[in-house]
């Protein structure tokens, strides 16, 4: 209540402000930094990604229309990379959400060193992205196989956000009234029935979030492959993020360099707008 | 069933340790013990002389003066964007979690929206910008970066827990006549500090973390951060492991540190933008 008192003596000054100039006033700085860091170069890359722009040959830069995303959508390069890319998220979200729910389940029970665990499972998370797949270079024998390579980069992935995952299930668990497992306990339901028929619908909000999240996260996924494998062996772990700083950074040609950020832009922006759509659906407000 | 649970936990426990403490023992074990196969758990030579090296070994070692550097640069990037973004983002999230004004809605979805981007759409024309700027190769143009989708994340994590705080505090204080801005101020950042406290740990390790950005944007140790530094022991001299896993053990000390100790503070944090959202 001090608080209050000590605000009360401060401000006696003038009419306050209409709501929506103190809103304005509130969003306009977090609002500034987006638009330099991000509108503007978006817009720039919008308009980089109509030009045949290759470092190799400064000055010469021809306007090519749409040229740069036809050629990509008809290139079997470009949906080799898009096919890698989505088998890569959708096996590691799928695992990761199984083995988070399974985490989530085991933090959520009364054992003894519960807490423990709680405490270690952040670890993954928090560790560097660069040490933990330093990690895995000692296993480099397996990286150079094209097959276990994509095995191995899903590995180090699932290992790192699997935590996350369980982390915002077993909030999702908390928040659930326990009554509810209690009479149905009593009532002689058993623990799968009590998960599958209880637990599984009421967290169903939780996970279609976390779904659509991971979806997003993994299938834009760069720095993890990019340390582990550079995209390899033999373009194995080229997932889209890697094709595209590929075309850019290595082809020197940042005109299909930035239609390929478009094009993977919009395949995010899609899964956002399933996003928020789930999000209004489970009565949620963002 | 109960024996079921407790050997899941000691699995658990062990997939998650067992990373950590391999990343340790590459990090004492002696260069022989490292070249065999199989690999052992204990390794035969114990040295810290990679440690040495890395913390002060000097005159030329450029491993060490690049990671010294590296450190440097990181600490005080991911130090500013934090401030910043908690600076810029704390007054929109109440903004966005009490006020009422047109576009809210609207201007809710661009944050997130922008959160979402993929880097890669963004970080050619950031590429050219930063050059036509001059600020390739500083920190400067990191802390901005970093900022823009720093900032969208604390915005969504704030608004989630300010929204949580009973709006009738503020009504109090809206009734003896304080400010939009006094409320801010003296009420909600007050009772906020633990959540303000989670989301600045988070900020910090968005930042400390990020590659992409950095691998493209810094060239020199004058702006070269931890990451991309440890990714030069990859090529420089082939790959030197025992060098990369301490590189590792001292990069990951601050955000594990951090994570351990302010545990409950990210958990809740978390699951409070996540899942309340």
């Amino acid at each position: 209540m001090a608080v209050l008192a000590r605000t009360r003596r401060r401000v006696r000054s003038g009419r306050p402000w209409p709501e929506s100039w103190v809103a304005a006033a509130f969003v306009a700085p977090a609002a500034l930094v987006i638009v330099l860091i991000v509108l503007i170069p978006l817009g720039r890359a919008l308009w980089m990604s109509v030009f045949d722009i290759r470092l190799t040959r400064p000055g010469v830069e021809p306007f090519v229309g749409l040229g740069n995303y036809l050629e990509q959508l008809t290139s079997g390069d470009f949906w080799a990379a898009t096919w890698r890319a989505l088998y890569f998220t959708v096996v590691s979200t799928t695992l990761e959400l199984g083995f988070g729910m399974g985490l989530a389940l085991l933090m959520d029970q009364p054992l003894r060193w519960r807490w423990l665990l709680r405490t270690l499972v952040i670890l993954p998370w928090a560790l560097p992205l660069l040490t933990q797949t330093g990690l895995l270079h000692s296993y480099e024998p397996f990286l150079s196989d094209s097959d276990l390579a994509m095995w191995m980069v899903i590995v180090a992935d699932v290992w790192k956000l699997t935590p996350l995952v369980a982390i915002l299930l077993l909030a999702g668990l908390q928040s659930i009234d326990r009554e509810v497992v209690e009479v149905a306990r009593v009532d002689g339901a058993g623990p799968w029935q009590v998960f599958r028929h209880i637990l599984l619908p009421l967290l169903t909000p939780v996970i279609l979030i976390l779904l659509v999240l991971r979806t997003m996260e993994a299938f834009k996924v760069f720095d993890l492959i990019w340390i582990m494998t550079h995209g390899g062996p033999a373009n194995s772990t080229q997932t889209i993020a890697i094709y595209a700083y590929q075309t850019a950074y290595q082809g020197f040609d940042f005109g299909r360099g930035a239609a390929l950020g478009y094009l993977i832009a919009l395949v995010i922006m899609v899964l956002a707008a399933v996003y928020l759509r789930l999000l209004g659906r489970t009565g949620q407000t963002m | 069933m109960r024996v079921l649970l407790y050997a899941g936990m000691v699995v658990a426990l062990l997939v998650i340790l067992a990373p950590f403490a391999w990343l340790i023992i590459s990090s004492v074990a002696a260069p022989v013990d490292l070249l065999e196969r199989p690999l052992k758990w204990i390794p035969a030579h114990i040295t810290f002389d990679r440690f040495a090296e890395l913390t002060f070994g000097g005159g030329g070692d450029e491993n060490a003066e690049g990671f010294r550097a590296a450190l440097v640069n990181s600490t005080i990037i991911a130090g500013a964007v934090t401030a910043l973004s908690l600076v810029v983002g704390t007054p929109a999230a109440y903004a966005f979690a009490r006020l009422r004004f047109p576009g809210r809605g609207w201007l809710i979805l661009a944050f997130m929206a922008t959160y979402m981007l993929p880097p890669i759409a963004l970080i050619l024309p950031l590429y050219q910008i930063m050059g036509a700027l001059n600020l390739l190769d500083t920190r400067l143009a990191l802390i901005v970066i970093y900022a823009s989708f720093v900032t969208p994340f604390v915005i969504w994590i704030m608004r989630g827990y300010i929204s949580s705080i009973s709006s009738d505090l503020d009504d109090a204080a809206r009734v003896d006549g304080a400010s939009r801005l006094g409320v801010l101020w003296r009420v909600i950042i007050p009772i906020s500090i633990p959540g303000l406290l989670s989301t600045a740990l988070l900020a910090f390790l968005m930042a400390w973390d990020e590659f992409l950005y950095a691998l493209i944007m810094t060239q020199t140790p004058a702006a070269k951060t931890l990451p991309v530094a440890i990714n030069d022991f990859i090529g420089r001299h082939g790959l030197d492991f025992g060098l990369l896993a301490t590189g590792g053990v001292i990069a990951a000390l601050p955000p594990v540190v951090i994570a351990f100790v302010f545990q409950r503070y990210i958990v809740a944090g978390l699951a409070s933008g996540g899942v309340k959202g």
